[in-house]
């Protein structure tokens, strides 16, 4: 019964060991890599992590961060939100990284901004989010609902659409991007009835949802289908989708079915970049949009040398768990990647690792020329960048099609356009 | 599997101070450590989200254990816990939320401009405590209720609780329910008047949950002691046999069903506020095998096993997810499958197992020398 007592402390003794892990050297700097590597986002997420190793490895060969090298501490969120706020309390009281890079849903991002905000940390948040949030321990270099949804809109504008129908998953990111859609939609004069996916009303008869929602991992699409194809027979609509993750398998496949195409009712999608194609059938997508801060089909001498090297770095690595086959770049990738440069940007014009005067540094206005073109630092906490629209190719890449430059990215947007 | 019950007088004395020693520990040693820094702040949290788990643990052992309920549904039982201790906190946030109005974040986001009538009474703490017991209980009365009415048995009742459970979790992902959808609750900054992010409190909150785990328990032992527990292993052992004998095995199962409901739900009441956020991804069906797993691994119908299971595998957990991201989770799956071949009595029959092996080595030095040395022949002859 003693060794019962003695197990039950060499757990916590385990606990403990994580701490006590790496030994701390004078000439490195540690820095936290958030992100799930098992789970449901692994698929996603893991990617990223990819990236933040290579990008870390290109500025340590060159000199590192004022005069450190980066030493990553990569931890496992597994898809599972109370583990993220454990892990980020880990990175940020036992292992007392310098920065973090990191999460990739909005749930993750909200289970781990308490942690720090009372530790006083700073986290790097590079995937598109609804906004409606502006944290000081937050560096979102993510898309702004503006910098992807209004856009997309304005193009459809361009081209001539007349009804735009509003499909999501039920969660915070669709439900406040379509909240926000629907009101800028009004601002440029579309009338209420040609906005699909109807409405939800609260006792006052205020709109307080808007669009379609179905649940993650939702599979059947034939009535959503058919609602769409009846609202496109005038032949001027189009469908705006927030639709998340592998429920877009069923959608298009549906979709295609139906005889809806491109040419009938594009549909643009906000959550499906090259990297989604991996497990995503591209071919059913041809001609679909995409609208995303970065595509790889950028043709830029910058953006060819980012992608030679990471497929050389891929190559050559011996980090165990990297797929190195058929690896793209993408938005979420890129803004990872710009965003390691811009932390050290700050951390060089501040002279230091301390997180307040990184911060004052950061909303001095730093620029950086990444793979998407110039990327700039703003008081918010957010980033102006340049936004692309592009057409699925077969192949999993996307025909850029209209280039919107310098961007100012506006997490509160809401009431905004009137 | 039933040594606890029929354990002799001086085991249970040696067993019991063995549980005294640890409770000491857990209650007084480990908070005053963390007091005087000899513990991190961090250490005493995970401890603090062990011992939740170890909560839920226990219920599901004084179902499987001890009633051979294998129910496949019980972390939703402690994420509604959870969840209505999370509706206070949520109300304590006040007007501190991002979008600094009086109402929690998710609702004004959804549009909201006023409470909905059903959040009103949550302002209050001891509103909420009891809700914590009323709602997991009451759902645990009536799905007991229906599924036991209608002798419900074996697999089939797995099934059922696990579809009851995911059930939930697709009900409570929908914004529409106004309990957060996917997200849940987070960000809470107060519980009675106390800052979260004052380590006091933390400490505070640790050792309510070491309290509870201990009580918990001490309760199930008690009980499985009683007339009332025998009746309860024998419906685990024969339920039929239990049913002809004239006992109407329903009413057992039922009450043991609610208290193993209310014990999770403990658990889950004090899980929130240390780890910061409740979601519907708590309820969804791999948590509730977790923790089936936890009691597996630590030895299931011992009690003692299933604290012992969800420490150290959550603690391995913690440890492996940092030291190991790419390979912990074959490192906690090979653990398993290692503990089912080799240890099916879980890591508690340990002791009893080394116990056994070391009397075998004592006895058997005289067969393999006697076979080596020359002299079996001689004895042989004589």
């Amino acid at each position: 019964m003693i060794k019962h007592i003695s197990s039950l402390l060499g757990a916590g003794a385990l606990a403990l060991g994580a701490s006590l892990g790496s030994a701390r050297a004078a000439d490195t700097v540690k820095v936290g890599v958030l992100h799930s590597l098992s789970g449901t986002m692994a698929i996603s997420e893991t990617s990223l992590r990819d990236i933040l190793l290579f990008t870390f490895d290109e500025i340590n060969a060159k000199g590192g961060v004022l005069g450190k090298k980066i030493e990553p501490v990569v931890v496992d969120g597994a898809s599972n939100w109370p583990l993220f706020a454990e892990k980020a309390k880990q990175l940020l009281e036992q292992d007392k990284v310098a920065v973090t890079f990191g999460c990739w849903t909005s749930v993750s991002r909200k289970s781990v901004l308490p942690v720090y905000e009372k530790n006083n940390g700073l986290l790097f948040y590079p995937v598109q989010y609804e906004g409606e949030e502006e944290s000081q321990n937050v560096a979102y270099t993510a898309e702004a609902v503006n910098q992807q949804a209004t856009p997309a809109v304005d193009y459809y504008l361009a081209e001539g659409k007349k009804k735009f129908y509003l499909l999501g998953s039920d969660y915070v990111y669709p439900q406040t991007t379509n909240l926000v859609l629907l009101e800028y939609l009004l601002s440029k004069g579309v009338k209420l009835e040609n906005i699909g996916g109807g409405f939800r009303r609260d006792g006052a008869g205020k709109i307080i949802s808007a669009g379609k929602y179905t649940p993650f991992g939702h599979t059947d699409y034939q009535q959503i289908v058919a609602e769409i194809k009846q609202f496109a027979a005038s032949g001027d609509a189009c469908v705006i989708s927030t639709l998340n993750g592998d429920t877009n398998v069923p959608f298009f496949k549906e979709y295609a079915a139906s005889g809806l195409t491109a040419e009938t009712c594009p549909v643009v999608s906000f959550s499906i970049s090259e990297d989604e194609f991996r497990g995503l059938p591209a071919k059913q997508l041809v001609g679909q949009l995409g609208c995303w801060t970065y595509f790889q089909s950028i043709d830029t001498p910058a953006n060819k040398k980012f992608v030679a090297d990471f497929q050389a770095w891929l190559k050559k690595t011996t980090v165990p768990g990297i797929v190195k086959e058929g690896r793209v770049t993408c938005s979420p990738m890129v803004l990872s990647y710009v965003g390691v440069y811009l932390w050290k940007a700050a951390v060089e014009k501040a002279g230091s690792f301390d997180v307040d005067k990184v911060r004052a540094a950061w909303k001095s206005g730093l620029s950086f020329n990444g793979p998407g073109g110039k990327v700039t630092t703003q008081p918010n906490m957010h980033l102006t960048k340049n936004v692309f629209i592009g057409e699925t190719k077969a192949d999993g890449q996307f025909k850029i099609v209209k280039t919107f430059n310098n961007v100012y990215g506006e997490p509160w947007l809401k009431g905004k356009f009137k | 599997m039933t040594g606890a019950s029929q354990a002799s007088p001086r085991r249970s004395r040696i067993e019991l101070t063995v549980v005294a020693i640890i409770a000491v520990i857990l209650i007084v040693v480990l908070p005053v450590l963390n007091a005087q820094g000899a513990i991190s702040n961090f250490t005493l949290g995970l401890w603090g989200k062990y011992l939740c788990y170890a909560l839920l643990a226990i219920s599901v052992d004084l179902l499987w254990g001890y009633t051979g309920l294998l129910s496949l549904g019980q972390a939703l039982f402690f994420t509604l816990g959870g969840y209505m201790h999370g509706m206070y906190l949520m109300r304590m946030i006040g007007e501190l939320g991002q979008y600094k109005k009086p109402i929690p974040d998710f609702l004004v986001f959804l549009g909201w401009e006023r409470l909905p009538a059903f959040w009103e009474p949550f302002s209050s703490f001891s509103f909420a405590v009891v809700m914590v017991f009323l709602v997991p209980g009451l759902l645990a009365y009536v799905f007991g209720y229906l599924a036991f009415r209608s002798r419900i048995k074996g697999v089939y009742f797995s099934i059922l609780t696990q579809a009851l459970t995911y059930a939930a979790s697709i009900m409570f992902f929908r914004n529409n329910l106004l309990m957060g959808g996917n997200n849940g609750f987070t960000d809470f900054k107060f519980i009675l008047g106390h800052s979260l992010a004052e380590p006091a409190t933390m400490r505070g909150l640790y050792i309510a949950t070491a309290i509870a785990v201990v009580l918990a328990f001490l309760f199930c032992r008690w009980l499985s002691r009683t007339k009332f527990g025998l009746v309860q292993q024998a419906i685990r052992d024969g339920e039929n046999r239990v049913l002809f004998s004239g006992y109407a095995t329903m009413h057992f199962k039922l009450f043991v069903f609610v208290v193993a409901a209310l014990i999770a739900a403990v658990g889950g009441a004090l899980y929130t506020p240390q780890v910061g956020i409740i979601n519907p991804g708590e309820m969804q069906a791999d948590k509730s095998l977790e923790a089936v797993v936890w009691v597996a691994v630590g030895g299931r119908g011992t009690l003692l096993g299933p604290i012992l299971g969800a420490v150290s595998i959550n603690a391995l957990k913690s440890w492996a997810t940092r030291a190991y991201p790419d390979l912990w989770l074959v490192i906690l799956g090979g653990l398993f499958v290692l503990v089912v071949l080799f240890l099916p009595g879980g890591l508690v029959s340990i002791p009893a197992r080394l116990k056994a092996l070391w009397g075998k080595v004592r006895r058997s030095p005289e067969k393999p020398a006697a076979a080596a040395s020359d002299t079996q022949p001689a004895s042989a002859k004589t």
